[in-house]
């Protein structure tokens, strides 16, 4: 019958056609879909492509909806790299925001400069304690980590609802649970009329890129990810380096919490995420943890929710329809992923049935 | 009192269907992440079948169908194509949401027929539902919440006292060795994937069928998540499940009820409770690290034939 042997290594070529033959065949099972409504899947897409790229102003969205996905991309890699499971990506951004907005709130008398380097730590030291906690547990009784960091996301939003709704209510709202919005003072200003988050992901995609490709400890986290005990076998403190890269890694997504809560919803509310701390863990895992690619494919995919949210309108179909779409690319983009891994070749058996 | 402990049963029940489901799924080494989107796939496909049929048990079959399909998806990822878990997993759930509130936005505003209000009504179980406080609480309730005990039971004597329960716990603990005398790990991994898809379809449907009961957007309103903490709350073992579930269920409850009453403690720390309480069993767990009562050894690993 059917044999199945684990292939030494994919040429690059030929990893990239299957990844494209699989996003191809999504987006046909999506037509038949859409076929079966009654649309005409050809100008869906054109519709969702223009919704994402067809105006300057629609360009301009797109890449803000890009820049908290590649930031926080890139901090879930860090931990990923090191086969640690860090699903705490909505907490640690919430965190990162809760701090900024503590500091936006209450010290927007201080200079500009002042105070927006003073919340950018500060969401990255929450971020970063946030992630911290998880990874201590694990280093010190192997604590699953996966759950832990999950959890964490729920406290996390509980938390922030906690100050939403009482202690943080601006008093000014109507009786509405909201928080005040920031004073000019705490906003991130723009760059080419995109908010400075552009360039803060562009430098944090090429550190750690240096970092994870240049760097003894860079080297060291990828051998942490193939087998920890062979890491400790060579010397590397695994568990000091994960606890260490996670409190990096949990900074990172932090800082994503901050130039949200700063420079696009200007307050700090419930839906600050916007589900980009789970997206963003998909995103990382379709660039295989690289953060060059991770550009691209964090591009890719809100491109595709922009365009989800413009055939709405134009063509009436729920935006919800982008998630299906995006669940379907996935599915297909993660099976794709064994046939790169593996060989399927016909065993001998058959072959002598047929030479019968 | 009665009333508190009587509505936290039923609070309790969709989250026990859900944790049931994803014990199975995790006693054959399959962490599935994607609860959430099985129960909402189950609660929206549920309401439709139930809302165009009129018949509860078309209702029901429809859901465990929709539940099944998530996770039949999660398996050819994860069994056959090998596929990273965590990430099938999360998949599913985006999945499973967008498919939810496509198909759901029709049915807002729609009302549950008579005939499946009817058949889900209170029933009292005769003699047990005499009982003094537990009559009412337990046994004066309806079909569903029957239903989940009678799973709690059924799961644990075959995961404890039948050969069948034996062979998926070494499934789950270590494929190889189980591979070797015989036993088909991919069959049984499959089986069980999909049996714990059809519980989280049902878990959802009987929000949308009973609870609500109504299609709304998020539903399920993270009790899938909470459903994958309570399998380790409740130490893999679906006795333990129960107590855990209707512990939750009444601290779901307890939330509400609060409200009410201006105490000094806000409502949305007593919603915190359930999370916290994982972490702390989580953690002690990981430190008595008691073997007999982890997770199943080759949770999260694809098994794979020739690396023995």
């Amino acid at each position: 019958m059917l044999n199945i042997v684990k292939k030494t290594e994919c040429p690059k070529w030929k990893t990239s056609i299957i990844r494209f033959s699989a996003v191809l065949l999504a987006l046909i099972t999506a037509s038949l879909f859409l076929v079966l409504m009654g649309f005409n899947p050809l100008d869906i897409y054109k519709g969702m492509y223009d919704g994402a790229f067809g105006t300057e102003h629609r360009i301009r969205e797109t890449i803000i909806k890009t820049i908290p996905l590649v930031i926080t991309s890139v901090g879930i890699a860090l931990a990923f790299k090191m086969k640690f499971w860090n699903i705490g990506a909505e907490g640690q951004i919430i965190m990162g925001a809760f701090a900024a907005t503590y500091f936006g709130l209450n010290y927007d008398h201080l200079p500009k400069p002042l105070l927006l380097t003073i919340m950018i730590i500060a969401s990255m030291i929450a971020g970063g304690i946030w992630a911290f906690i998880p990874a201590y547990f694990k280093s010190k009784w192997h604590t699953n980590e996966t759950i832990f960091t999950l959890m964490m996301n729920y406290i996390a939003l509980g938390w922030i609802t906690y100050l939403q709704y009482g202690p943080w209510k601006d008093p000014t709202g109507f009786g509405f649970p909201k928080i005040p919005s920031f004073t000019a003072n705490a906003i991130l200003p723009r760059v080419f009329g995109i908010h400075i988050g552009w360039i803060m992901a562009l430098v944090i995609v090429i550190g750690v890129h240096l970092f994870i490709t240049y760097t003894k400890k860079g080297y060291e986290i990828s051998v942490i990810g193939e087998s920890h005990n062979t890491a400790r076998y060579a010397g590397i403190p695994v568990d000091k380096l994960m606890v260490t890269m996670l409190f990096v890694s949990g900074s990172i997504i932090g800082l994503t919490g901050m130039i949200q809560a700063s420079a696009v919803s200007r307050t700090l509310n419930v839906n600050i995420t916007g589900g980009v701390g789970f997206t963003a863990i998909i995103t990382a895992w379709l660039s295989g943890l690289k953060a060059p690619s991770m550009i691209i494919v964090c591009l890719l995919f809100s491109a595709m929710l922009s365009g989800a949210s413009f055939i709405q309108t134009a063509f009436q179909i729920p935006q919800s329809a982008a998630e299906v779409l995006q669940g379907l690319i996935l599915f297909f983009v993660l099976g794709s992923e064994f046939f790169i891994n593996y060989r399927i070749k016909l065993s001998n058996k058959l072959f002598r049935k047929l030479e019968v | 009192m009665i009333s508190f402990l009587t509505a936290s049963v039923i609070a309790m029940t969709p989250l026990l269907f859900a944790t049931l489901g994803e014990l199975l799924m995790e006693k054959s080494g399959n962490l599935n992440l994607g609860v959430e989107g099985m129960m909402l796939m189950g609660a929206v496909i549920g309401f439709y079948a139930g809302f165009q049929t009129e018949n509860p048990i078309m209702a029901l079959l429809a859901a465990s169908g929709a539940g099944a399909l998530g996770a039949l998806i999660y398996a050819i990822l994860t069994v056959t194509l090998r596929a990273n878990q965590v990430v099938s997993g999360l998949a599913l759930t985006i999945f499973g949401t967008g498919f939810a509130n496509f198909f759901g936005r029709l049915l807002v505003g729609k009302s549950i027929p008579r005939g499946i209000t009817n058949f889900f009504s209170k029933k009292t179980i005769p003699l047990l539902g005499d009982i003094p406080y537990i009559g009412p609480v337990f046994f004066r309730q309806d079909l569903f919440v029957y239903l989940g005990y009678l799973l709690v039971i059924l799961i644990g004597v075959y995961l404890y006292h039948t050969r069948k329960g034996l062979n998926l716990r070494m499934v789950g603990e270590n494929p190889a060795a189980a591979d070797a005398i015989g036993i088909p790990v991919n069959l049984y991994k499959y089986i069980h994937i999909l049996f714990g898809g059809v519980l989280c379809g049902l878990g959802g449907a009987y929000l949308s069928l009973v609870y609500v009961p109504a299609w709304q957007e998020g539903i399920v309103a993270g009790r899938g998540w909470i459903a994958i903490a309570l399998v380790i709350f409740s130490q893999w073992n679906p006795y333990k499940a129960f107590l855990g579930a209707y512990l939750f269920g009444g601290l779901h409850i307890a939330g509400f009820r609060l409200q009410s009453f201006k105490l000094p403690i806000s409502q949305y720390f007593i919603n915190l409770l359930p999370y916290i309480v994982t972490i702390i069993v989580l953690v002690i767990g990981s430190i008595k690290e008691n073997k007999k009562n982890n997770a199943p050894e080759g949770l999260t690993i694809p098994y794979f034939r020739e690396d023995r």
